[in-house]
């Protein structure tokens, strides 16, 4: 399609109208899991670091607590922003408003429901004990009922569009939500052990169900917490930045590189296991590979700033957008490093793991999302953001937290790796288990007091919202601003 | 085509076929992207569709149009 047909197309129907409001709610939830889940993560690291905050009560021990934490970021935060966002960018780049009605509700409230109904069984012990996917077999079947719904949801509003080109930020989300259908099923095959029951054991044993759930496991990080979030970055920069994204032609070979190399690289989580060894190098490989197309995407991401790179100095929304992009840089570098044999043997079953997650985790993720709600909120609510000072101070508060959390596990990961292959002069090991766990008390402890940080920010970021919209309830509103639903132009 | 079959049931044949065509179909979406001065114009000109759908409304909050109106 030309320019001008492009430009043709611009024109909607008169009477399409968006649906804002479900997108405010998902926008809303989101922060609330981001307290909570967040909360939860420092207070498994803090009980990581000062063991007597397990207080002796199961229901908050580190080991609930623990993927309490996952699964309300990841699910909870991160799930609710991807599919608010997801919604409103298929809206605004298709011109078309949500199909479905009812049916993106109970997306909503599915979705909402499955997060938390599966966090309380987890804290009173029901767990399927499948990493980033402890949720019992019933809230599962709730999952796959809310993802078909969501599928249907985005797939028949792309089908219903008058913009005739696909923008490239929903490919990313198509991919992400036919993989988490796939990646969820699969995984989750289980056979109850009765109806009436939560418990259920594994369709798949031994090292095949170990591969399965890193299968699984590390592709959330590739579908979930990558490509969804690119979809994401792919609007949501360029409409910050004011200017296209740099090469539309590199997002797409971003796409289909990323595409085709994710699904090959879970078994790199089982180096020196009982994994045939050829399953162990061809996901080595194929992490290696993935450098290129991850640092291509970085790259298209930030070059969109080309020739208005002062706006990194005076919009602190920028300065999210484009750290998050450099952290995704970072991450996507570490991680192929880590997926070698003979750096996995140093690393593996350390804290390094931890804290690569978390530089993708917080340093991506997270603040690829926060960048993402400032621009979007006031627009949702139609109005501007109650304090931009804030913002500056939530992104520093933000920043500092990351570097704390990261520089202190490469710390205790990198030492007690080292420690637990030390050999003296005689071949014994050189160190006891306890003096590794000693040894990394004080990283523990800077640990903590990072995620303090980064929590403090989310906080201010939750205050700076909730003045923006009781400001934006309070202004007078006319008969079209006022309307929930918002009509396109014409 | 029973011997099809068993052929494509033994994992070092599959393998190396499913490697062959990723590989292919991958190099023909990247020569596709990267040739033709008219593709090159036409997938170029997608990355202006976030910005087509701006509206008076859009460039200027309801707060700031309130307090202009003051």
């Amino acid at each position: 399609m030309s320019t001008a047909s492009a430009s043709a197309a611009a024109n909607p129907a008169a009477d399409a109208v968006y649906n804002y409001g479900i997108i405010k709610r998902f926008t809303v939830m989101s922060l609330f899991w981001a307290i909570l889940g967040m909360s939860a993560g420092l207070m498994a690291a803090s009980q990581l670091a000062w063991p007597w905050l397990n207080m002796g009560i199961p229901e908050i021990t580190f080991g609930r607590i623990r993927p309490v934490h996952t699964s309300l970021v990841i699910f909870g935060f991160g799930g609710n922003a991807l599919l608010g966002t997801s919604y409103y960018i298929v809206q605004r780049t298709c011109r078309a408003p949500l199909w479905g009605g009812k049916l993106a509700e109970f997306t909503f409230w599915g979705w909402n429901v499955a997060v938390a109904v599966g966090v309380v069984l987890y804290m009173l012990g029901y767990t399927q004990a499948r990493e980033y996917a402890e949720f019992v077999w019933p809230v599962d079947l709730l999952i796959a009922a809310v993802w078909l719904a969501y599928l249907a949801v985005f797939a028949m509003t792309i089908r219903h569009r008058s913009q005739p080109h696909i923008y490239v930020a929903n490919w990313f989300y198509m991919a992400f939500i036919l993989a988490v259908l796939i990646l969820h099923v699969f995984n989750n095959l289980q056979m109850p052990v009765s109806l009436t029951g939560l418990e259920s054991y594994s369709l798949f044993a031994g090292a095949q169900d170990a591969m399965t759930q890193w299968w699984y496991g590390h592709n959330v990080v590739g579908f979930i917490l990558t490509a969804g979030f690119l979809g994401m970055m792919y609007y949501f920069v360029p409409k910050q930045a004011g200017r296209p994204v740099y090469s539309y032609r590199l997002s797409i070979v971003h796409f289909w590189a990323l595409s085709f190399l994710y699904m090959w690289v879970g078994a790199h989580h089982l180096h020196w296991t009982a994994l045939p060894d050829w399953t162990s190098t061809l996901a080595a490989t194929f992490s290696i590979l993935l450098l290129l197309p991850s640092w291509g995407g970085m790259i298209n991401g930030i070059m969109t700033l080309s020739g208005a790179w002062d706006k990194l100095r005076t919009d602190p929304i920028m300065m999210f957008l484009i750290t998050a992009l450099a952290f995704y840089g970072m991450s996507t570098f570490e991680g192929p490093l880590m997926s070698l044999k003979s750096v996995n043997a140093l690393s593996h079953y350390t804290d390094w793991t931890v804290g690569h997650v978390h530089s993708g985790a917080l340093g991506w993720v997270a603040m690829i999302t926060f960048g993402s709600f400032y621009h979007l909120i006031p627009k949702l609510w139609d109005t501007t953001i109650h304090s931009v000072r804030l913002i500056y101070v939530h992104f520093w508060l933000a920043t500092i937290g990351i570097v704390l959390y990261i520089a202190s596990m490469w710390v205790a990961g990198i030492g007690q790796g080292l420690m637990l292959r030390a050999f003296d002069e005689y071949g014994n090991l050189a160190y006891t288990f306890i003096e590794t766990v000693s040894f990394m008390h004080l990283p523990y402890v800077v640990r903590a007091v990072g995620g303090m940080f980064f929590l403090s920010g989310v906080l201010l970021m939750i205050y700076n919202v909730y003045m923006t919209i009781t400001a934006a309830k309070r202004q007078p509103r006319t008969a079209e601003s006022g309307m929930e639903a918002k009509p396109a132009s014409t | 085509m029973a011997e099809v079959w068993e052929w494509l049931s033994k994992m070092e044949n599959t393998k190396p076929l499913a490697l062959v065509i990723f590989f292919t179909t991958f190099v023909a979406i990247v020569l596709y992207v990267y040739s033709g001065k008219k593709r090159k114009r036409r997938l170029e000109s997608y990355k202006h569709i976030p910005f087509m759908d701006e509206d008076a409304d859009e460039r200027e909050p309801r707060s700031q149009r309130n307090n202009d109106d003051d």
